[in-house]
C-alpha cells in the first residue's frame, strides 16, 4: 500500500519506541512501524524526534526501520454489526484474527472492524430536501432482533448549516461502505455519508446537553438496588482485593442490569475469564426480553498477557462504543475490569519514557486520566434529541486490597458511588462480598421520586431503617467480642439476629441459583419489608417478655431465610402470604403473654 | 553514528550472524555494544569470550547509539576488549521434542544431565504467542489430586493456574510432589507430562523432586528445567519460559495432558528487579519494576486448553511469601492473575498438620464449573460452600473463646469448636502418601458437618441433609 513515511526508529525499549527524522507526524495519529507494520500511535513530538507507543510485541524491531504514517488518530469503526462481537483493545475482531492466523495472536495481522461485504437492510427516516443537523438519524437497521440501529448524520460536519439532504437510499440492502445519504452544506459543497463512520477514542462525542441523573440502573443485585443504587448515567467504582468477587460482580451486573447495552471491557484481566462470558452469555436469557444477552453486549478483551499499550487503549475503545449507542437514544452500561491495569499500565509506558513519576510510580497526569474517563459518563440529551447515558461500573483492584492507594483514591474522588469489597465477606463466601460499612451512594436521594414513581414510596424510609440496624449491630458486635453474646438483653440481641438474618437472607445472592441470581424490584422491596416487620414485631414481643429463643425457633422465621431461593420472581404473591404467616405465629406469641 | 548510516540501507538478513569485538561497558549480567549494525529488539545473542566460552544473551534495549544485551548465564570472566557478540537476527528460540521429557536440562534447555541436545521437532520463540481469547476452551475438566482439602474445597481443574502461596519451611515442596504423582482426571487414561522448572531454589529441593518422581516412576514422564541457587540469577528469567515453550508444544501439537510446576517465583521476580534496577528502572512498590504484573501474566497466562485441540497445560507455580505476607506485591500480583491460590498458614503447620492449607483465603476460581452432578457429585458445591461458611465461624468462635475463656461459651459455639477440629484434624490433615478419592472426601466432609445441628447448615438442602447428614 502506498504509505507516508514519517521517519526511522531511532530506539526500541519495549512497547516504547523513539523515531527520529520527523516530517509532517501529528500528535496522537496512528503509525505502523517497521515492516511487519505493527500498530502504533504518536505520543510525543520534540523537534526532530518522536515517541511512539505500540500495540503489539516490538521483537525484531530494529533502528532504522521506517514508521508509516496514516494521517489519521486512532479511531473505532462505528456502524451495524458492533453487537455480539469480540473485540482486542485496539478494536481488531479477535474471531476474525483467529480465523486469519490461528489459535495465537500473531504480529502485524489486521482486519476491518467491521465487516464490509456484510449487506444490512437499511429504511430511511429522512427525505430529500429535509435539512438534517448534526447526530441527527437518517435511518435505521435492524442490527439484531432486538437493537434497532439508527444511522446518524455525523456529530462534526464540514461548512456551515443548514444542511439540506439531496440524496438519501431508499429502502434497501446495502455493505456499511455504501454511500447512502448525502447532504448539501450552506456553502453547497457535497457531502456523503455511509451507515458506517470513524471517531477518535481520546475525543468524547459531542452532545447537546447533560440531564440530571434520576433513573436508578436496576442491577437485579439485592445490595445494590436496594442500599447503594446506581443512577442510569453514573459512574462507580468497585475496589476489591483478588478473589473478593470483582469481576464476578461485573458478571452479574452485565448479565442482569436494565441497561439496553453493555459493553464489557476485559482491561488486562484473564483470558479464561473473557471466555466465560464468551461461551456464557449467548446462553443466558434476558429476563426483561426473553432473548440472548449476547444480542446486546460488545467484549472488548485485552488480556494480560495481550501488548500493555493497547490495554491502555482499550478503555477508550469501550467507552468511544458506548457513546455511539447513547448517541441512538440507548442506555448503555460500560462494564472495565479492571481500571488498575489500565492505570498500571499507563505507569507502564510512562516509566519507559522516562517522566518523572508521582506516587508510587504512576505518572503525575494520572488523576487527570481517571477524571477524563469516568466524565464520559452521564445522562444526555444528544444532538438528535434524544435521551441516552452511559454508566461506568470501573473495577479497582487495588495492590494487597489496600484501599489507601493511589487508583483506588483518586477513582474516589471522581465517582459518586463506591462499592467497597471485602475479603473478609468473601472469606466467609459472602457473595457479593459488597460492604455495607465501607460502601456508599450519592445517587440515594436522587433516585428516591422515582420511587416513588413506582409505588414504592417506603424505599428510602426502609432503606435508613435498615442502615441504622446495620450500623448500631457494629457497635455490639464489639461488646459480643469482649464479653459474649449471653451478657446483652435480648432486645439487643435480637438486633444481633436481625441483622444476621438480613445478611443470609437478602445481602447474600447466588450467582448460580436460577431463582436467586436475579431479583426484581418487586421481590426486593417486599423482602426488605419483610425482614423490617420481623424487626418490628419480634421487638414488640420481646418487650412483652418473648424469650429471642422462641422468636429464633419459629417455623416462619426458616421460610424468610430461605425465601430468595425458594419464592420467584413471578410468585410475589408467596411473599405476602409468609408476611401473612409471620404475623399471625407473632400474635400466637404474644398472645400467650397476653393471656398470662 | 557513521557505521548506522553506513550499514541502514542494507538489508538486515545480510548482517545478522555478524561479530562484533569489543564491549563499551559491563554492568552486572548486562552489557552495552556501540557501533553496530541496527540491532532488532529482543533478538538473540551469542557471546564468545576470550576463552571461547560460548554464552547466550537477549537485546533487551537498542538504539541508534547502543546496545543492551542480558546474557543469562551472567558475565564474570568477561573483558571489555576480548567479548565477542555475535547478533543472530532472530529471537530467542528453544528446539522442542517430546524427548525432551526423561531429561534434565538447564534454564536455557542445554542439557544438565551430560546427555546430547535432543533432537527439536519444532523451533520455537520461548516468548510465545497470546492465546487468542475467543480460541480457548473454557476448563471445566476436575482433576483428583487424592488431597482433601484442594479436592472438596479448592478444586483443581484441568487447564487451570492455580499457585501454592507458601513461606519458608513450610512442606509446598512435598505438597507439589504429592499433586504430581496422585493427579488424575477422572474420566480418562492418560498419564500427566510433567514439566518442572526450578528458579533459584537449592540443589536439594530439586532432588527432592527428582528423587519422588523415581519413586513413583513418572522420571520418563518429567522433563526437568533446572536453573538452582548457584547459577547465574539472570537464568531465572528465562527458566520458566523455556519450560512453558516445551509445555505449550506438548500440550497443543502433541496433545498431552501437561502439569507445569514452576518454582520459586518469589526467585524469579527478584531476578527481575535485579536487572530493572541495574537498568535505573524507575521503580513501582518495594522495588519491583512497574511491568512485573505484565510480566508474570505472560508466564501465567501460558495455560489453559484452546478448541479443537486435545491437550491441556495446568500450571502449579509455588511461592514463598516474604515474611509470610500476602499483600507482597509478588503474591498480591499473582493472585490477581492466577485463577485462586492455595494459602499455606503457618499456624497449622506449627500444629502438626499436613497439608497446612488455610481454606478460608484460598480459592479456586474455576471450581464453580467443574464440581457437581456428572463431574464430582451432585452434593459437592453446596457442602463446600457449608465447610467454609461453618469453618469461617469457627475462627469467630475461636476469637471468642480467647478473650472470655472456652467455659463460658454457649453449647452451639462449642459443637463449632469440635467441628472446627474434626474438620482440621481428619478433614484437612492427610498423610505425604494417602490418596483419597473424591467420595472419601466428600463423605469425610459430611462427618465433619455432623458435628453441627442440622438446623445450622443453611447452605445445603434438605434433600443434601436426608442423603449425607449424620450417615
Amino acid at each position: 500500500m502506498p504509505q507516508r513515511i514519517v521517519g526511522q526508529v531511532k530506539r526500541v525499549n519495549g512497547p516504547v519506541i523513539t523515531i527520529q527524522g520527523i516530517t509532517d507526524a501529528m500528535m496522537m495519529e496512528l503509525v505502523h512501524v517497521g515492516e511487519q507494520l505493527l500498530v502504533g500511535e504518536l505520543v510525543k513530538l520534540d523537534g526532530m524526534e518522536a515517541v511512539v507507543q505500540v500495540y503489539e510485541d516490538a521483537t525484531g524491531i530494529a533502528p532504522g526501520d521506517n514508521v508509516y504514517g496514516t494521517g489519521l488518530p486512532l479511531s473505532v469503526e462505528l456502524g451495524p454489526g458492533l453487537i455480539g462481537t469480540i473485540y482486542d483493545g485496539i478494536q481488531r475482531p479477535l474471531e476474525r484474527l483467529r480465523e486469519l492466523g490461528g489459535d495465537f495472536m500473531r504480529r502485524g495481522i489486521g482486519s476491518p472492524s467491521l465487516d464490509r461485504s456484510k449487506h444490512w437492510d437499511f429504511s430511511p427516516s429522512v427525505g430529500i430536501g429535509d435539512t438534517v443537523v448534526p447526530g441527527q438519524p437518517l435511518g435505521m437497521v435492524q442490527e439484531n432482533e432486538r437493537i434497532v440501529h439508527k444511522i446518524l448524520v455525523p456529530p462534526v460536519l464540514a461548512g456551515s448549516g443548514p444542511y439540506t439532504v439531496i440524496e438519501i437510499a431508499s429502502e434497501g440492502s446495502f455493505p456499511i461502505e455504501q454511500t447512502i445519504c448525502t447532504v448539501e452544506n450552506s456553502e453547497k459543497e457535497r457531502l456523503p455519508f455511509s451507515m458506517m463512520q470513524h471517531w477518535p477514542i481520546r475525543v468524547p462525542r459531542p452532545v447537546a446537553d447533560r440531564r440530571p441523573l434520576s433513573i436508578p440502573l436496576i442491577t437485579g443485585q439485592r445490595v445494590i438496588d436496594m442500599l447503594f443504587p446506581l443512577a442510569k448515567g453514573g459512574t462507580v467504582a468497585i475496589p476489591g482485593g483478588f478473589g473478593t468477587g470483582k469481576t464476578m460482580t461485573q458478571h452479574a451486573i452485565a448479565q442482569w442490569c436494565d441497561a439496553d447495552i453493555i459493553v464489557y471491557i476485559g482491561c488486562g484481566e484473564r483470558g479464561n475469564e473473557m471466555t466465560d462470558v464468551l461461551r456464557e452469555f449467548p446462553h443466558l436469557i434476558d429476563p426483561r426480553t426473553g432473548r440472548s444477552l449476547m444480542e446486546r453486549t460488545i467484549l472488548i478483551a485485552n488480556t494480560s498477557n495481550m501488548p500493555v499499550s493497547a490495554r491502555e487503549a482499550s478503555i477508550y475503545t469501550g467507552i468511544t462504543l458506548a457513546e455511539y449507542y447513547r448517541d441512538q437514544g440507548y442506555h448503555v452500561a460500560v462494564m472495565a475490569d479492571s481500571t488498575s491495569r489500565w492505570a498500571e499500565a499507563l505507569r507502564e509506558l510512562s516509566g519507559r519514557m522516562e517522566e518523572m513519576p508521582a506516587e508510587e510510580g504512576f505518572p503525575a497526569y494520572l488523576p487527570t486520566r481517571i477524571a477524563e474517563f469516568y466524565e464520559r459518563a452521564g445522562y444526555m440529551t444528544t444532538l438528535g434529541h434524544q435521551e441516552g447515558s452511559v454508566s461506568i461500573i470501573g473495577a479497582v483492584s487495588p495492590p494487597g486490597g489496600d484501599f489507601s492507594e493511589p487508583v483506588t483514591q483518586h477513582t474516589k474522588r471522581f465517582v459518586r458511588c463506591f462499592w467497597g469489597l471485602d475479603r473478609a465477606l468473601a472469606s466467609a463466601r459472602h457473595y457479593p462480598a459488597i460492604s455495607w460499612l465501607d460502601s456508599y451512594s450519592e445517587y440515594v436521594s436522587e433516585v428516591a421520586p422515582w420511587w416513588e414513581t413506582q409505588g414504592e414510596s417506603s424505599w428510602v424510609e426502609s432503606r435508613a431503617e435498615i442502615m441504622e440496624l446495620l450500623q448500631r449491630e457494629v457497635r455490639l458486635q464489639q461488646i459480643v467480642k469482649l464479653v459474649g453474646p449471653d451478657a446483652l438483653p435480648d432486645s439487643q440481641n435480637f438486633i444481633l439476629e436481625v441483622c444476621s438474618l438480613f445478611k443470609t437472607a437478602f445481602l447474600q445472592q447466588n450467582a448460580f441459583d436460577d431463582i436467586d441470581r436475579y431479583s426484581t424490584v418487586g421481590k426486593q422491596i417486599r423482602m426488605l419489608q419483610l425482614i423490617l416487620s420481623y424487626w418490628h414485631l419480634g421487638s414488640e414481643a420481646i418487650s412483652k417478655g418473648v424469650t429471642m429463643v422462641k422468636l429464633r425457633r419459629m417455623k416462619v422465621v426458616q421460610e424468610i431465610a430461605r425465601m430468595r431461593f425458594s419464592v420467584s420472581n413471578e410468585n410475589l404473591e408467596e411473599l405476602d402470604r409468609i408476611a401473612l404467616r409471620l404475623e399471625r405465629s407473632m400474635s400466637q406469641l404474644g398472645g400467650i403473654y397476653d393471656e398470662r | 553514528m557513521t557505521s548506522d548510516n553506513r550499514l541502514a540501507g542494507l538489508d538486515k538478513s545480510l548482517l545478522s550472524g555478524r561479530e562484533y569485538v569489543g564491549a563499551s561497558r559491563i554492568d552486572g549480567p548486562l552489557i552495552y555494544m556501540r557501533n553496530t549494525h541496527p540491532i532488532g529488539f529482543g533478538e538473540l545473542v551469542e557471546c564468545i569470550d576470550s576463552a571461547g566460552r560460548r554464552r547466550t544473551g537477549q537485546v533487551l534495549d537498542t538504539s541508534t547509539e547502543a546496545v543492551v544485551v542480558q546474557l543469562f548465564e551472567g558475565t564474570s570472566g568477561l573483558t571489555l576488549p576480548g567479548t565477542r557478540m555475535r547478533f543472530m537476527g532472530e529471537p530467542l528460540t528453544l528446539p522442542v521434542s517430546e524427548q525432551m521429557l526423561g531429561r534434565v536440562l538447564n534454564g536455557l534447555g542445554h542439557p544438565r544431565d551430560g546427555g546430547s541436545l535432543p533432537r527439536g521437532e519444532d523451533e520455537l520463540d520461548v516468548n510465545g504467542l497470546p492465546i487468542n481469547p475467543t480460541a480457548r476452551e473454557y476448563p471445566r475438566d476436575f482433576i483428583q489430586t487424592g488431597i482433601s482439602v484442594i479436592d472438596g474445597l479448592t478444586t483443581l481443574i484441568q487447564g487451570q493456574k492455580l499457585p501454592i502461596f507458601s513461606g519458608n519451611g513450610l512442606p509446598h515442596n512435598q505438597l507439589a510432589a504429592q499433586i504430581a504423582r496422585q493427579a488424575k482426571v477422572l474420566a480418562e487414561s492418560q498419564e500427566f507430562a510433567i514439566v518442572f522448572a526450578a528458579m533459584g531454589v537449592k540443589y536439594d529441593v530439586a532432588r527432592f523432586f527428582i528423587d519422588s518422581f523415581e519413586e513413583s516412576g513418572v522420571l520418563e514422564n518429567v522433563a526437568l528445567f533446572l536453573s538452582l541457587a548457584d547459577d547465574p540469577s539472570i537464568e531465572r528469567t528465562i527458566t520458566p519460559r523455556t519450560a512453558l515453550t516445551l509445555a505449550e508444544h506438548l500440550a497443543f501439537t502433541k496433545g498431552k495432558h501437561v502439569l507445569v510446576i514452576m518454582t520459586d517465583m518469589t526467585n524469579y521476580c527478584e531476578s527481575l528487579r535485579e536487572i530493572s534496577t541495574l537498568r535505573g528502572e524507575i521503580p513501582s512498590r518495594k522495588g519491583y519494576p512497574g511491568y512485573l504484573y505484565s510480566n508474570l501474566a505472560e508466564l501465567y497466562e501460558r495455560s489453559g486448553k484452546i478448541l479443537g485441540r486435545d491437550g491441556s497445560i495446568t500450571q502449579l507455580p509455588i511461592l514463598t511469601m516474604p515474611n509470610d505476607d500476602i499483600g507482597h506485591p509478588i503474591p498480591d500480583l499473582t493472585g490477581y492473575i492466577t485463577e485462586g491460590q492455595i494459602v499455606f498458614d503457618r499456624e497449622m503447620h506449627g500444629r502438626g498438620i499436613y497439608p497446612p492449607v488455610n481454606g478460608l483465603p484460598s480459592l479456586s476460581r474455576l471450581m464453580k464449573d467443574g464440581i457437581g452432578e456428572g463431574m464430582t457429585r451432585a452434593d459437592h458445591p453446596h457442602l463446600a460452600n457449608q465447610l467454609f461458611a461453618s469453618y469461617s465461624h469457627v475462627k469467630d468462635v475461636r476469637n471468642l473463646a480467647s478473650v472470655i475463656g472456652e467455659e463460658e461459651l454457649t453449647s452451639l459455639d462449642h459443637q463449632y469448636l469440635e467441628f472446627g477440629n474434626f474438620f482440621e484434624k481428619k478433614f484437612v490433615r492427610q498423610s505425604f502418601t494417602e490418596n483419597r478419592s473424591i467420595e472419601q472426601t466428600l463423605d469425610l466432609g459430611w462427618k465433619a458437618l455432623a458435628e453441627l445441628p442440622a438446623e445450622e447448615l443453611q447452605r445445603v438442602t434438605d434433600e443434601e441433609i436426608a442423603g449425607h447428614y449424620g450417615r
